[in-house]
């Protein structure tokens, strides 16, 4: 509960702050958060890649991008109404979503009885590996981290073909 | 830069440690929490540190461009290799019962590898589009 007030706390900062630097910041430590919630939930595998993703790895590419613009948001031109109710309106479709869901660890809930149960008891069997977050994403799901890779490298390779663009006009080369 | 002997120290001290934490990560991750994923997004840490506290062009000659982009790739053919051993070996596509004698043991070796998969190709790509946005100069910079 403390956290969650801390991560409101922080995202009204992020929305008021116009300094962009500051905005950055206040992010990475949402992560942070973010983070220290998912281990409280005892995920830590995803609590760690929040901490190194979120808090680490896109803060550095904030302030590198940071760097070569400048550090100020600029005053929108209009007064941003249509956005707001649209904002607004999928904020209130998503909590009415989440009223649906079974309550939180409900153990009827249906991804506990679907193939959860079957995971648990013979991931060690079956693979001799204790850890079935790994188990699960490596083995049982390995088609999925396949195509997780794929992303990854195809977003890498996008990106760099689109900064690399600009090189070509540079004179010397 | 060059007067920061406090940074550098620290880290000097710290870089160690950092990868070695990533290995942890990456080859303990069947016991404890972790993965290729994180793994990798360690060790590209740990090289950006390098990067932010001893210049660009020292961490370039750490770890050169032509090594980083193949990285991007040769991480999702050690993947996709895995994939296709199975196939080899007499198995479906990504099957890793058959990469060993026992099963047990072949589940071990293919999650293995693909989480060494995996670690390349992420750090591969945190490391080039942090190259790639760190060796930008500022717009007003340029001539």
């Amino acid at each position: 509960m403390v956290l969650l007030t801390m991560m409101a706390v922080l995202t009204a900062a992020i929305v008021v702050q116009r300094n962009l630097f500051a905005v950055v910041v206040f992010a990475s430590i949402y992560s942070f958060l973010m983070a220290t919630v998912l281990v409280a939930l005892d995920a830590v595998d995803v609590a760690m890649t929040e901490a190194s993703v979120g808090a680490g790895m896109s803060t550095v590419l904030l302030l590198g991008a940071l760097y070569l613009t400048r550090g100020d948001e600029v005053k929108p031109l209009r007064r941003p109404l249509v956005p707001l109710v649209v904002a607004i309106v999928i904020g209130a479709a998503l909590v009415s979503g989440t009223l649906g869901l079974p309550a939180f660890s409900d153990p009827q809930a249906p991804i506990h009885i679907h193939v959860v149960p079957r995971y648990l008891a013979e991931s060690l069997r079956e693979t001799g590996v204790p850890n079935v977050v790994t188990s699960v994403l490596a083995s049982y799901r390995g088609y999925d981290t396949l195509g997780e890779t794929i992303v990854v490298f195809t977003a890498g390779a996008g990106v760099i073909a689109l900064l690399r663009r600009r090189r070509r006009e540079d004179p010397r080369r | 830069m060059r007067r920061d002997l406090v940074l550098r120290i620290l880290a000097k001290l710290l870089i160690p440690f950092v990868l070695v934490f990533a290995l942890y990560v990456q080859f303990h991750g069947d016991f404890g929490p972790g993965g290729g994923f994180q793994a990798g997004v360690i060790t590209a840490a740990a090289v950006i540190f390098y990067a932010i506290i001893f210049g660009l062009p020292a961490a370039r000659r750490f770890a050169p461009d032509w090594i980083v982009e193949s990285m991007v790739a040769a991480g999702v053919l050690v993947y996709g290799g895995v994939g296709m051993l199975g196939i080899v070996l007499g198995g479906n596509y990504l099957d890793y019962f058959v990469l060993a004698h026992d099963p047990v043991q072949g589940q071990h070796r293919g999650i293995f590898w693909v989480e060494v998969g995996v670690a390349i190709t992420v750090s591969g790509v945190m490391l080039k589009i942090f190259y790639k946005f760190a060796g930008r100069r500022r717009e007003a910079d340029q001539p």
